[in-house]
């Protein structure tokens, strides 16, 4: 149901200024890694972007023992002037926006609209923000005068690549640590131009070093006796295999993990700005979000409705070239997270829900999962308990505000969660009630350099963000 | 030296004995196993038989944690406040019975037995009085770039477990489990295991101070029995391994990871410092709300 056509407005990929290789960032100097030359790809059509030096573990031993030599005299410097470093960097980002966020795109699948939209200006400001902590962290109320911790270890993962890296540097800088950042495999092309960005910001060798690399390399960073601190951003799995390793260590850590959001939506709702926002919830950046909005709980009475609001506002969705600036859903960033969304989509038909996608065509090359929406799902179904990573909704109902919330924290995740109604008090107690770190009212998917974000439960614990997201950093 | 276990010299009226019990739930059971273990002086007298709890008198008590969470921690600060400082008074009028305890366990002078049973005492009420504070002092309104308002508030983490320190019985065991309950969140505690009786006395006053039963659930045992249960269990949300050794840890945190348990191990265990605040922190989360501002 077409009411507009669109003609094709691409952004060039001549922007990301792409190169043929890219190598890894150990103190100060960039340098092919130990490990294999692995082909990064364009998951929108498959074809090789650039060839990536992947760090091998002598690469590890390296970094962090550079990270070790610039920890001190980075503490030392005047928190002033880590501020003006990262204040370089932020702007750096910004005058280099454009080229980044089409290079995200392309490493990623993701919509140029929100690479160019959200992540690349978060991932600015998200510098500009601890920034400006530098020189305040006695304020910060963990004391008169917080030391860092020393080495962090810092991992990754592919949905926001530019924007987790910014989210784990920024404030383990301005609390004067030295860190080794290892970006996902999949997607190490903007860390790696950060890396750059940061050598021209002239920031002592050693103080950031950044290794593309595998599961092995993570490994080998969690491992390392050389490291203080490890801070992860991925899977719940990863997560426990990282928190046993470090069982009996001294090392600190912090982790964001996996998430299975409830959305509620009550009868009192403003439908069509509960639709956008459902929308965004599960198809910005094609699912593959830790806090999406990824099970609709719909107060019974208005079920039906809003179904059909849903699904003619998905129908509108235009799915494809991730370069498109009309495109709202993107590629799927991997061959083995398209895998993993199939096979359990594929659950939820066998399990007896009912699956719904608009009608769209998809590229024949390329990674590619059409919005899809579950209906008459039941709570014990694989589709309501187990974080998909894609653009898939499942949608359920209740009846009382108590019925959902006991529906909305039956998950040992916790790391969002969205109430729609024109109603304050009832806002106010399920916000109360929810279990989760981040409650979207009337709104959903914001995120803010100002604003804790972090789990309950299994989504992980410490916060990134804000104030709260210095204590990660500080050796209190 | 307990007035429990000898005739009152005044009288020579033969004193009544104490059953020391576990508290759960609010009540006071033996072990579900029947099984009890003796407990001594620090000269070595037999002081009592305490419970010896069982894996299954654990998860009861977790199970009560679990209960009483939502109350507790959806109670206003300022009634868990009250209800800390009414422990706080409730202690205050036993000074002397804890002192023989305290006495009795740790050795020492009955004048250092009391000095530690008035700092416990003063530690309830430094703690009630955070109970309304802490939410201003580690949270608050995050100034976001857009039309929404959006604020942080810490929130208990849910059911914690907790060793007690095995040296200190009462203030050390004060000090871990006021600031957890402070904030909001239930507590199943494993008092220290060769000095249980000071932990088992101080259940009898939660219980007679309005607070809710299930709030604080209480086990005397083998500490190298039940800790791996408390550390491996599914509805646990958050370990203390005060006391615990340091290099007996490395076990419980791996199973700790099952869950995603929030693991405190504590830097100082002098526990006549300034406790600060980091045991507050320790067992919260901090959820941040955000709504659009329009009209």
């Amino acid at each position: 149901m077409a009411i507009f056509d669109y003609a094709p407005a691409p952004e060039s990929r001549d922007i990301a200024r792409l190169r043929p290789s890219y190598q890894i960032f150990v103190d100060g100097a960039f340098r092919d890694g130990s490990g294999e030359a692995v082909k990064t790809i364009n998951p929108a059509d498959e074809a090789p972007l650039a060839e990536v030096a992947e760090a091998g573990p002598s690469d590890v031993d390296d970094a962090i023992k550079a990270a070790r030599r610039a920890a001190d005299p980075w503490a030392a410097l005047p928190g002033k002037d880590r501020g003006k470093y990262l204040f370089r960097i932020a702007r750096a980002i910004q005058e280099r926006g454009r080229e980044l966020a089409v290079l995200e795109s392309l490493d990623n699948g993701k919509p140029i609209r929100e690479s160019r939209d959200v992540d690349i200006p978060t991932a600015a400001a998200h510098f500009f923000y601890y920034a400006g902590w530098a020189d305040k962290l006695g304020y910060a109320g963990f004391g008169p005068s917080p030391r860092p911790i020393g080495v962090a270890g810092q991992i990754i993962p592919w949905n926001f690549p530019l924007l987790m890296a910014a989210w784990k540097i920024a404030p383990a800088l301005a609390c004067g640590n030295t860190v080794v950042l290892k970006p996902a495999e999949t997607t190490p092309l903007t860390a790696l131009v950060l890396a750059e960005i940061i050598a021209e910001a002239d920031l002592p060798r050693g103080v950031v070093n950044v290794l593309a690399g595998g599961p092995a390399i993570g490994q080998a960073l969690v491992e390392h006796d050389g490291v203080d601190k490890i801070a992860f951003t991925g899977s719940t799995d990863v997560g426990k295999t990282i928190q046993r390793t470090l069982a009996g260590t001294s090392k600190r850590l912090s982790l964001e993990l996996g998430g299975k959001a409830a959305n509620i939506v009550f009868d009192d709702a403003p439908l069509d700005q509960a639709v956008e926002g459902i929308v965004n919830g599960i198809f910005f950046n094609q699912g593959q979000v830790c806090c999406a909005g990824s099970r609709l709980l719909v107060q019974e009475s208005i079920a039906d409705e809003l179904i059909d609001a849903l699904k003619r506002r998905l129908s509108t969705l235009r799915v494809g070239d991730p370069l498109d600036k009309n495109t709202d859903v993107g590629a799927i960033n991997s061959a083995a997270q398209l895998a993993r969304i199939r096979e359990l989509s594929d659950s939820g038909e066998a399990e007896g829900a009912t699956r719904w996608s608009p009608p769209c065509e998809l590229p024949d090359r390329g990674y590619w999962f059409a919005p899809t929406v579950f209906t008459g799902v039941s709570q014990a179904n694989r589709i309501a308990r187990e974080e998909i990573f894609g653009p898939v909704l499942s949608v359920l109902t209740f009846r009382t505000p108590d019925e959902a919330i006991e529906k909305a924290n039956n998950t040992p995740y916790g790391l969002s969660a969205g109430v729609w109604t024109e109603k304050g008090s009832r806002i106010l107690s399920m916000a109360n009630r929810l279990r989760a770190g981040v409650v979207w009212a009337n709104t959903f998917n914001r995120f803010d350099p100002a604003s804790p974000f972090g789990g309950y439960k299994e989504s992980g614990f410490g916060r990134e963000g804000g104030r709260h997201g210095l204590e990660a950093y500080l050796d209190h | 030296m307990t007035t429990d276990r000898t005739t009152d010299r005044t009288t020579d009226r033969l004193a009544v004995r104490k059953t020391y019990k576990l508290y759960v739930g609010g009540a006071f059971p033996r072990s579900e196993s029947g099984r009890s273990y003796p407990v001594s002086s620090s000269k070595d007298e037999l002081l009592a038989h305490a419970a010896q709890a069982s894996r299954k008198d654990l998860r009861d008590a977790v199970t009560a944690a679990r209960k009483a969470f939502p109350g507790w921690a959806a109670a206003t600060a300022y009634n868990r406040g009250q209800v800390l400082y009414r422990v706080a008074e409730m202690l205050e009028g036993r000074r002397e019975q804890f002192a023989a305890e305290v006495s009795a366990a740790e050795g020492g002078s009955a004048k250092s037995a009391l000095t530690l049973v008035d700092e416990a005492i003063d530690r309830w009420v430094y703690y009630a009085g955070w109970a309304d504070k802490y939410a201003q002092v580690a949270g608050g309104t995050n100034p976001v770039a857009g039309p929404y308002f959006n604020f942080s508030l810490p929130e208990p983490t849910g059911v914690v477990g907790i060793v007690a320190p095995q040296d200190s019985s009462l203030l050390g065991l004060v000090s871990v489990l006021a600031p957890a309950l402070t904030t909001g969140n239930t507590v199943v505690v494993l008092a220290a295991e060769t000095r249980p009786l000071p932990a088992v006395s101080l259940t009898e006053v939660l219980a007679t101070s309005d607070l809710p039963g299930g709030v604080l659930n209480l086990l005397t045992g083998r500490v190298a029995e039940l800790a791996p249960w408390l550390a491996s269990h599914r509805d646990v949300n958050a370990i203390d391994l005060t006391g615990i050794d340091a290099p007996d840890r490395a076990p419980l945190q791996i199973a700790a990871a099952d869950n995603v348990k929030r693991v405190f191990v504590p830097r100082s265990t002098n526990w006549s410092d300034d406790p600060g605040i980091t045991r507050l922190d320790a067992f919260v989360e901090t959820k941040t709300v955000w709504h659009p501002i329009g009209v």
